[in-house]
């Protein structure tokens, strides 16, 4: 479509996170859609202010400073909807959240290893946390699961189960414990109902539930055949519910609904929309990595030309969660990454202390070093529990090795909000430890969110401001996958530049190089591995190409996949140091 | 940018509303006075259920079995009650597992509820009973000394309180506690061991106000029957000096300990109350503000964590942190003389 029939509104973009509210301003400079300005106020969902708006109108205004234009009316404090002729107000408004409690959630489905395991997929696509499941093998007394139910006090149940056509009298003893269970909770308590079961039974599901369940949603069968999952439509569903349960739990979130028009998306599932449309736009084959890790939880998109694998982690997110990430991790796995020398107790009292104070800065060396270290476990966690989800021709035989990938894009305040560039990107490649050759962008505004629910209103909008630059080039990360011994030589590199000028560079196994290339440059890279070693061209295969530069050029990664760091602490502690070091510090 | 206060207040006007978290009964009356310990509504729920399936037990049809079943729903039974019987010469009957009421019947099958539980909503602090809030619980007021803390577990009691603390960076010991203290609060500084949460226990303490805990003790403190109030977090903290001097200046005072679990999206905190007696009744305190030089503020993480300091101005754009990262931060003047660059998102406003 010709630029000029595109509608060319403007958009103001809000984000509601568990410790900062973004508003940020997308609009039409020179017939393309642009980032214009970003306006950040801290979250106020939580006591003393228990309203979101208050946060939402600070960070207004925080964006009106930035603009010099006036957002909000004098009277009524209210948004201008919309844009006036002297140049006040925005056109549309769109939001995404991902502040609130975790969703405590019971999943129930007949086969521990089908249906039940494709209703985790589904639960794990937005911020839920399982309290329970309800499966074929479960041995617990209908009354005994009865009463776990109402103990687990679930704001949600996903029920799936039976293939489309299949058996039924399994699913309806199901849908009666759990209509039971529903109708002797206290009706405020009642948990909303999403059921993605066997169509057939829909009806039967709507009859039995709906009169007991807070809301009760349907969509199609994640499991319409033994062998085909589809998570998707459910997870659409899902996300509309996780919306309505934040009006219900969250005051200020309905006075945003009004303002959007009803586009609030949960933040998580604003970002997978967006992963899906860039790996379709530039029909990534390999993929498309998103990585998100802030306050809220991990969020891990991959898209694979439009195929979407999506994985929300509340449980690994920095904030109120923190005191209990020890239940998902052993300290020590912690304590590996430690920069300094800092002890065991010295974590744990960090863990529970950051809790209470989630949107706190750390100040200190020391905490800096501590939240580095819990920041790159929490994602690691993320990334081998998303890894195991991705479609079965980019798993790999060695489960923490990663699949080669076209493109790394990360975001999040964990990410965004490092020292310096060098420490974000080192963070990314201990945690995810890509594989392969691929550029890697920053998200440094966080608004990968932003733009999926911006899409909702305006197709064009994140196309044309992700190709104007809104995310920053990092680089083009080399990894190099080898079977050597420290210090042996594991690659030969050299970049030629436009201007025909040359870097050459020789790197060892454990070692981490960079080859400068500015943003917005390219150039020829020539790789020549010794032995077996696989460069991202193959076991030994020599070959050049043309890479993208970035604000850390190109970034030669030899220190082994998976990445194994030495067991003697200082030892390990000197190694951090001098890659920190060789990425900039 | 909006910062949230950390009310450590010698005099103030404490409103705080009481609900149940399912509907209830209320008990209080408006303008009646309670005790921090007193029953201000109650409800109850069931937590456990019997599902009996008479059409299976019998193996009979379901039709048959609605049609054999003795009693209806809202009916009380004991244990041992005829639930179902088929009748005629040779009577196959189903009786109740336990006692209960029968709140659903059909398909067949009987739903009993056994054993409901009973939840008691506590005044919290001792004050009057503002406002009733239908079918929930009620809106409290008091006139008193405040201090907040920011972890508890779940307890509440009242009792004389005496300080066993002398230094902010005091650690309290097991050593410490003697019979004299049996049934009185204490106000100590850093417990790192178990003996000295045992020996409080055994001394039938009535709290135990601690400026920090180990945090290996977290299990172990929710476990004691007394409640346990911490002021300023996990690790080896010296108590603030705002609360070391409002607590320690009202030693041998009756006060409450509301040691409640911090819910940060209800709002509700742990919180010790001082009732005092006033001739005009003070203002209420704001539970937020806008930063601003001139402000007292408590510093919410190294290095200075816990330190109280005022505002001397707040620094354009952002600024160097010694960690190496950029944020909104002011400068602040700390009770040392020192002035340090502390970042807005570590501050709260004392008042």
């Amino acid at each position: 479509m010709p630029t000029s029939l595109i509608q060319t509104e403007s958009i103001l973009a809000i984000d509601i996170g568990a410790a900062t509210t973004r508003a940020v301003l997308f609009d039409v400079v020179e017939g393309q859609y642009r980032f214009i300005a970003i306006g950040q106020a801290p979250t106020t969902a939580e006591a003393p202010y228990k309203h979101v708006g208050i946060g939402v109108r600070e960070a207004i205004r925080s964006l009106q400073a930035v603009l010099g234009v006036t957002l909000l009316g004098s009277q009524d404090d209210n948004l201008i909807v919309p844009s006036q002729p002297d140049g006040s107000g925005v056109d549309a408004v769109v939001a995404t959240i991902s502040a609130g409690p975790t969703m405590r959630t019971v999943v129930a489905g007949l086969l521990p290893d089908v249906s039940l395991q494709s209703a985790r997929r589904l639960a794990e696509s937005t911020y839920t946390q399982i309290v329970d499941t309800l499966s074929l093998a479960d041995r617990r007394k209908p009354d005994q699961q009865l009463d776990d139910i109402i103990r687990a006090r679930p704001d949600l149940i996903l029920l799936a189960g039976g293939v489309d056509g299949g058996a039924s009298r399994s699913i309806m003893k199901m849908l009666e414990t759990i209509g039971l269970a529903c109708y002797v909770t206290p009706e405020e308590k009642r948990p909303m109902i999403l059921y993605a079961g066997n169509q057939q039974l829909a009806s039967n599901a709507q009859e039995t539930l709906s009169q007991h369940a807070a809301v009760f949603a349907t969509s199609p069968n994640v499991r319409p055949s033994l062998e085909v999952e589809d998570v998707e439509p459910a997870s659409a569903e899902l996300a509309d519910l996780t919306v309505k349960l934040r009006k219900r739990q969250l005051k200020g979130v309905d006075e945003l609904y009004l303002w959007t028009g009803g586009t609030i998306l949960p933040t998580a599932y604003a970002q997978g929309r967006m992963t899906r449309f860039l790996s379709q736009l530039y029909e990534s084959r390999r993929g498309l990595l998103h990585v998100n890790l802030g306050a809220s939880g991990a969020t891990i998109a991959a898209g694979f030309n439009g195929d979407l694998t999506l994985g929300v982690y509340p449980q690994f997110g920095l904030g109120e969660n923190l005191n209990a990430l020890l239940q998902h991790t052993e300290i020590e796995q912690i304590m590996r990454w430690m920069s300094l020398d800092i002890s065991a107790n010295t974590l744990r009292e960090y863990l529970f202390q950051k809790s209470l104070y989630p949107v706190s800065v750390p100040a200190t060396l020391e905490e800096h070093a501590i939240l580095q270290a819990i920041a790159r476990q929490a994602l690691y966690l993320a990334m081998r529990a998303t890894q195991r989800r991705f479609p079965a021709r980019m798993r790999m035989a060695q489960a923490d090795r990663m699949p080669k990938l076209d493109l790394i894009l990360a975001g999040g305040g964990a990410i965004a909000d490092s020292a310096s560039l060098g420490q974000s990107l080192l963070l990314l490649l201990d945690a995810v430890q890509p594989e392969g050759i691929a550029p890697i962008m920053f998200d440094q505004n966080n608004i990968m969110g932003s733009l999926g629910a911006a899409a909702a209103r305006n197709n064009f909008l994140p196309q044309q401001v992700v190709e104007a630059g809104a995310f920053l080039g990092a680089g083009t990360i080399v990894s190099v996958v080898a079977s050597a011994a420290i210090g042996d030589r594991v690659v030969r590199a050299k970049l030629t530049y436009e201007d025909g000028s040359e870097t050459r560079a020789e790197v060892k196994f454990g070692g981490l190089e960079t080859l400068p290339l500015p943003n917005g440059k390219t150039a020829r890279l020539t790789l020549a591995p010794f032995g077996r070693a696989d460069a991202g061209l193959g076991a030994g295969r020599s070959g050049s190409l043309t890479v993208t530069g970035g604000a850390l050029g190109v970034i030669i990664d030899a220190r082994g996949r998976p990445l194994n760091l030495p067991a003697d602490p200082v030892r390990r502690r000197e190694l951090i140091k001098r890659w920190s070091y060789a990425v900039g510090g | 940018m909006l910062a949230p206060a950390y009310h450590v207040l010698p005099l103030a006007a404490i409103v705080r509303e009481r609900t149940l978290p399912i509907a209830g009964r209320v008990l209080a009356h408006p303008n009646q006075r309670v005790n921090a310990a007193d029953v201000v509504a109650e409800a109850s729920f069931s937590r456990e259920h019997a599902l009996i399936n008479v059409a299976r037990m019998l193996n009979i049809s379901v039709r048959e079995a609605d049609r054999f079943i003795k009693v209806k729903q809202g009916s009380e039974v004991v244990q041992g009650a005829l639930l179902a019987d088929t009748g005629g010469l040779f009577a196959r009957t189903v009786r109740a597992p336990r006692a209960g009421r029968v709140i659903a019947v059909g398909g067949g099958q009987i739903l009993m509820e056994a054993g409901s539980a009973r939840i008691e909503l506590r005044a919290g602090l001792p004050g009057v009973v503002s406002r009733i809030i239908p079918e929930r619980g009620v809106e409290i007021r008091a006139v008193g000394a405040l201090a907040q803390g920011v972890w508890g577990n779940g307890r509440i009691d009242s009792g004389l309180m005496t300080s066993l603390i002398e230094k902010q960076d005091d650690v309290l010991n097991a050593e410490r506690l003697d019979m004299s203290m049996r049934s009185l609060v204490i106000l100590g500084g850093h417990v790192r061991d178990a003996d000295t949460l045992r020996a409080a226990m055994d001394l039938t303490v009535r709290g135990l106000i601690l400026s920090s805990l180990h945090s290996s003790l977290i299990q172990m403190a929710r476990q004691m029957k007394y409640p346990i109030l911490v002021l300023d977090g996990f690790g080896a903290m010296p108590m603030n000096s705002a609360v070391f001097k409002l607590l320690t200046t009202n030693a041998k005072r009756e006060i409450t300990v509301n040691a409640e679990r911090f819910d940060r999206y209800e709002g509700v905190r742990p919180e010790v109350y001082i009732p005092l007696p006033v001739s005009t009744e003070p203002d209420e305190p704001q539970d937020f503000y806008y930063l601003a030089a001139g402000q007292t503020v408590r510093m919410r993480r190294p290095p200075y964590a816990g330190a109280i300091g005022i505002i001397e101005s707040l620094r354009p754009g952002l600024s160097l942190l010694p960690s190496g990262l950029r944020a909104p931060a002011a400068d602040v003047k700390i009770e040392s003389g020192e002035t340090a660059i502390v970042p807005l998102a570590n501050l709260e406003i004392v008042g």
